[in-house]
C-alpha cells in the first residue's frame, strides 16, 4: 500500500518534466481540493456538525496570499494564511460550538457573505480600492507546493483519526451527550479540531491565489469553495481517509476539464449528483465497497455451488 | 443627521416587514418539517424573477403571486413529498436526517440556480412599479415601500391566524411538537408537512415579489437573501412565527441605520455581530422556545 | 462522609418543579434504589447529578467535594459514571471503540492507548460480551446494547455508578442476569443508585430504597419498610409493587 502511494507521488512529482502546463495547472487544483475535502471531512464528517464555511477560509488564504505577496517568502505566507484561518476559526467555533448544531451552522453558512462584505469594506477603506493582482508562480513550484500541503494534511489527519481525538470526534457525532458523560470535553474537542481543519483550508487558499490571477472578495470567497469540497466528501464517503480524496480527483477533474460555456449545466449536473447521493449512497462510493464485496463474495460461492452441483449429478 | 432617524425607522420598518415574511416561510420549514431549508432564497429570487417576467408580458406585478404563489406551492410541496420524505425514511436518527437534509437542501439550491441561470441569464432586472415619491410627515419615499408592508403584514398576520384558529393550523401545530402523536390521533402527517412546506415557499415567492417591486433583481439575489432569512430566523427563534416577523423588522430597521449613518456594505457584518451577542446572551432568540 | 449527598435538590423547567427540594445519601457499598410513578423526577435527578442539564437550587457533593455546577466530563472524570434510560451507544463505532471512549476520557488520570484497550477488554469480558468486541452497534440487541453502556462506564473507573433503568425490556432472565451484573459490580467495590421500574430488582438487590412522587421525597428505607409503606402502595395502585411480585 505504500508503495503504490510513493509511486503516486513520485508520478506526480515528475509531472511537470513532461506533461503540458495546463495539466499541471490542473493537477495543481485536484490536489487543491483534496485538501479542502479531506479537512472538510475530518470535522463535518465525524461531529456531524455541518460546516458550510470552507469557503471562508480558503478566502482568507487567498487574501492572505494577495497582501503578503510581495513583503514575504512564499512558505512564510502559508503558514500565516494557516494561522489566520485557524485564529479565526477558533474565534466562530467558540461563539458557535457551544449552542445546537443547527446554530453553526447557520452561522458558517453566513460566514462568506460575512467576510465578503466585510473585507470589500476594509478594503476601500485601507487600500482605497479593491481587487488585486496576483504576481503569477511558475507551475512546477505550485504543485510541489500542493504536493506537500496534501502530503502533511492527509498524515496529520490520518493520525487524528487514529488517536483518541479521532474517537472523541466520533463520539461526538455518534451521542454527543453520552460523549460528554464520558469524560470529553466536547466543546474544547469540537473548537479545537474545527479549528485544525480550517487550518489546512487556509494553506491552500494561498496556494490557490496565484493561479487565480486577478482576486477580488467575489473571487476569493466564492461559495463554490464550500460546495465543491462538501460534494466531494459526501459522494467519495467518510468512513474512509481515501474516500474525500477519490470524490476530490473525480469532480476536481470533471469541474476543469468540462468548465467551459457548458458550466451552468454541469454546476447543475453536480447539484443532482448531490441530491442523489445523499439519497441513494449515503455512505458514499467507498460505502459501495463492503456491499459490492459481499455481493461478489455471494456470486463466487454460487459459482462453486453450481461447478460442485454439477459434480455430483455426473456421478 | 438626528432628523433622519424616523425616515430610517419608518423604512427600516416597511424593509423589514418584508424580510419579516421571507422569515415566517424558512421558521415554518425548519419548525414543523425540521428541515433547515437553504434553499429558501432561491424561492424568493424565483418569485422575483417570475414576477418580472410576467411583468414584461404586462401583468400587474402585484397580481403575479396569483400565479407565482400556487406554482411556487406546488414546487415546494413535491419537494417535502419526495425529498425530504424519502431522507427522513432513510435516517437512522434525527439528528442524521437534519444533516442529510440541510445537505440535499444545499444541492437542491445549485439546482433551482443554475436552471434559472440558464434560463434567465444573469442579468439585472429592474422594477419601477408604483415608484412615485410620496412625502409623509416630513419622510419621503417611494409608494411601493408602505404597500409591499402592508402586504407582507396582512400575510403575516393571516398565516398566524390561520395556524392559531384553524383545524388545519392546530394540525400543523400538533404535528411540530410530536409527530408520532398528531399521527395517532388521525393527522396525516405527510400531508401535513408537505402543505407546510408548500406555505413556506409560497410566502418566500410572495416576499420575491415584494422585492421585485422595489429594487431589480437577478438570478443571483438567492443566496443574500437565504442569509438574510436565517439571520432572521435565528434572531427571532427557530420555530416562532411572530418572532421571525418581529426580528424581521428590527433587522430591516438595523439595516436601515447601519446604510444611513455607517456604510451599507457592512450590514451584513452587523447583522452577525447582533446574532453573536445574542445567541451568547439568549440560544434560544428573542422569542424562541428551545 | 457518604460518597454522594443531595440537599434541597431542586429543578425547575419553566414554572413546573420537577425535582422538589430533595435530600439524599449514598454511603460507599451501597446499592440505593430510587422509584416513583412515571414522571416522578428520577432521570431528571440523575440528570442533575451527572449534570446533564442545570440544578435550579440546592446542592450536590460527591465524597464532600461539590459538583452541582460543574460539567459532565468533570464529574465524570472525578468517578461518577453512568448509563442512560434510552441507549445512548455510540452507533457509529463497533462495540470495543464504544467502550474505548470510556477508557480513554473518563479516568480521573491519562492512560496509555495500550492500557486503555486493556481497560476496555477487561469491562467488555466483565459484562459477558468479549466475543462481540468487533461488532457493529447495530448487530446488538437491547438487552447487550444496555451491557455496551455497562461496560463503556465501568471503563471509567468510576467509584459511583448511576443506572437509569437498566432493567427496561428485559425478559425475567434477562432481569436475573442483570441483577447478578448488578451485584457483582457492587462487589467490585462501586456504589450503585440504581432507578427501576422493575420491583423484582429493586426489592432483590437494593439495600435502601428513596420513593419520588411528583419531584418530592416521600419515603426512604429498606425494601421491607418501603413494601409496607402506605403512601408507597397507594401510588403504585394496580402497578403491582407489593414486594415479592
Amino acid at each position: 500500500m505504500v508503495g503504490f502511494l510513493l509511486l503516486i507521488l513520485i508520478f506526480i512529482a515528475t509531472l511537470p518534466l513532461y506533461a503540458r502546463s495546463y495539466d499541471v495547472r490542473v493537477l495543481t487544483l485536484i490536489l487543491i481540493y483534496v485538501v479542502l475535502a479531506v479537512s472538510w471531512a475530518m470535522f463535518s464528517g465525524t461531529t456531524g456538525y455541518m460546516s458550510l464555511a470552507p469557503a471562508a477560509f480558503v478566502g482568507l488564504g487567498v487574501y492572505t496570499m494577495a497582501l503578503l505577496q510581495e513583503t514575504l517568502p512564499f512558505p512564510v505566507i502559508i503558514v500565516i494564511g494557516s494561522l489566520i484561518s485557524f485564529a479565526f476559526a477558533l474565534l466562530v467555533g467558540l461563539v458557535t460550538l457551544r449552542l445546537r448544531g443547527i446554530y453553526f451552522t447557520i452561522f458558517t453558512f453566513g460566514l462568506v457573505v460575512f467576510l465578503t462584505e466585510l473585507v470589500q469594506y476594509l478594503e476601500t477603506r485601507i487600500f482605497l480600492g479593491h481587487g488585486w493582482n496576483i504576481t503569477p508562480i511558475d507551475n512546477a513550484t505550485l504543485l510541489y507546493t500542493m504536493l506537500v500541503l496534501v502530503v502533511v494534511t492527509v498524515l496529520v489527519i490520518y493520525f487524528i483519526r487514529r488517536s483518541r481525538y479521532g474517537l472523541a470526534l466520533l463520539s461526538i457525532g455518534g451521542n454527543e451527550e453520552a460523549a460528554e458523560h464520558m469524560g470529553i470535553n466536547t466543546t474544547m474537542t469540537k473548537v479545537l479540531s474545527f479549528a485544525v481543519s480550517s487550518t489546512f483550508m487556509g494553506a491552500a487558499g494561498v496556494v490557490l491565489a496565484p493561479s487565480l490571477i486577478y482576486i477580488n472578495t467575489t473571487i476569493a470567497f466564492s461559495l463554490f469553495y464550500s460546495f465543491m469540497p462538501i460534494l466531494m466528501a459526501i459522494f467519495g464517503g467518510m468512513a474512509h481517509l481515501s474516500g474525500p480524496i477519490i470524490g476530490a480527483v473525480i469532480f476536481g477533474y470533471l469541474e476543469r476539464t468540462l468548465r467551459s460555456e457548458l458550466f451552468s449545466y454541469f454546476m447543475l449536473g453536480f447539484g443532482v449528483i448531490l441530491v442523489l447521493v445523499i439519497l441513494f449512497l449515503p455512505n458514499g462510493i467507498i460505502g459501495l465497497v463492503p456491499t459490492l464485496q459481499s455481493k461478489l463474495g455471494r456470486l463466487m460461492a454460487k459459482l462453486r455451488k453450481g461447478e460442485q452441483g454439477e459434480q455430483h449429478a455426473n456421478t | 443627521m438626528v432628523e433622519r432617524i424616523p425616515q430610517l425607522l419608518i423604512v427600516g420598518i416597511f424593509q423589514g416587514g418584508i424580510y419579516g415574511l421571507l422569515a415566517m416561510g424558512l421558521s415554518l420549514q425548519y419548525g414543523v418539517c425540521r428541515v433547515l431549508n437553504i434553499t429558501h432564497g432561491e424561492f424568493v429570487m424565483l418569485g422575483a424573477v417570475l414576477t418580472f417576467t410576467f411583468s414584461q408580458l404586462g401583468i400587474n406585478p402585484l397580481l403575479a403571486p396569483v400565479i407565482i404563489g400556487p406554482l411556487l406551492f406546488a414546487i415546494g410541496f413535491l419537494l417535502q413529498a419526495t425529498l425530504f420524505r424519502s431522507l427522513k425514511a432513510r435516517a437512522s436518527s434525527p439528528a442524521a436526517f437534519e444533516g442529510n437534509a440541510l445537505l440535499a437542501a444545499f444541492g437542491v439550491m445549485y439546482i433551482f440556480q443554475y436552471i434559472a441561470r440558464i434560463t434567465w441569464g444573469g442579468r439585472l432586472m429592474p422594477s419601477y412599479y408604483l415608484a412615485d415619491l410620496v412625502s409623509f410627515l416630513g419622510m419621503e419615499f417611494t409608494l411601493n415601500q408602505p404597500v409591499s408592508f402592508a402586504i407582507a403584514l396582512a400575510l403575516g398576520v393571516a398565516v398566524y391566524l390561520f395556524l392559531s384558529r384553524s383545524r388545519m393550523g392546530r394540525a400543523i401545530r400538533a404535528t411540530a411538537e410530536d409527530p408520532g402523536t398528531a399521527g395517532l390521533m388521525g393527522v396525516n402527517t405527510h400531508m401535513i408537512l408537505a402543505f407546510t412546506f408548500g406555505l413556506g415557499a409560497l410566502l418566500a415567492g410572495v416576499a420575491g415579489t415584494l422585492l421585485s417591486v422595489k429594487t431589480s433583481v437577478s438570478t443571483t439575489l438567492g443566496f443574500p437573501n437565504t442569509v438574510i432569512a436565517l439571520i432572521v430566523v435565528t434572531l427571532g427563534g427557530l420555530g416562532s412565527v411572530p418572532g421571525s416577523f418581529v426580528a424581521g423588522i428590527i433587522i430591516g430597521i438595523v439595516s436601515r441605520l447601519v446604510a444611513g449613518f455607517w456604510e451599507p456594505i457592512l450590514t451584513v457584518p452587523v447583522y452577525y455581530a447582533i446574532l453573536m451577542i445574542l445567541l451568547l446572551v439568549r440560544p434560544t432568540g428573542i422569542l424562541g422556545k428551545k | 462522609m457518604p460518597i454522594l449527598e443531595g440537599q434541597g435538590v431542586t429543578k425547575y423547567f419553566g414554572g413546573l418543579a420537577a425535582v422538589s427540594n430533595v435530600d439524599f445519601r449514598i454511603d460507599q457499598g451501597e446499592i440505593l434504589g430510587l422509584i416513583g410513578p412515571n414522571g416522578a423526577g428520577k432521570t431528571t435527578l440523575f440528570n442533575l447529578i451527572s449534570a446533564a442539564f442545570p440544578i435550579s437550587s440546592g446542592e450536590i457533593k460527591f465524597n464532600g467535594q461539590k459538583i452541582s455546577g460543574l460539567r459532565p466530563h468533570r464529574i465524570c472524570r472525578m468517578g461518577v459514571g453512568r448509563t442512560f434510560q434510552e441507549t445512548k451507544v455510540f452507533s457509529n463505532m463497533p462495540v470495543l471503540q464504544n467502550v474505548l471512549t470510556g477508557a480513554f476520557f473518563g479516568t480521573p488520570t491519562r492512560v496509555s492507548g495500550a492500557d486503555a484497550i486493556g481497560e476496555a477488554a477487561k469491562a467488555l469480558e466483565f459484562v459477558g460480551l468479549s466475543a462481540m468486541s468487533a461488532s457493529p452497534i447495530s448487530d446488538l440487541t437491547l438487552v447487550n446494547q444496555k451491557r455496551v453502556e455497562v461496560a463503556r462506564a465501568l471503563a471509567t473507573k468510576p467509584e459511583l455508578l448511576l443506572l437509569d433503568e437498566l432493567m427496561a425490556g428485559l425478559t425475567p432472565t434477562e432481569v436475573s442476569e442483570a441483577m447478578e451484573l448488578v451485584r457483582k459490580i457492587r462487589d467490585d467495590g462501586i456504589t450503585i443508585f440504581m432507578v427501576e421500574h422493575v420491583m423484582k430488582a429493586i426489592m432483590g438487590i437494593c439495600g435502601r430504597i428513596i420513593v419520588l412522587h411528583h419531584g418530592e421525597k416521600i419515603a426512604e428505607g429498606t425494601p421491607r419498610e418501603i413494601a409496607g409503606n402506605e403512601q408507597v402502595i397507594e401510588i403504585y395502585l394496580g402497578e403491582g409493587a407489593h414486594a415479592g411480585s
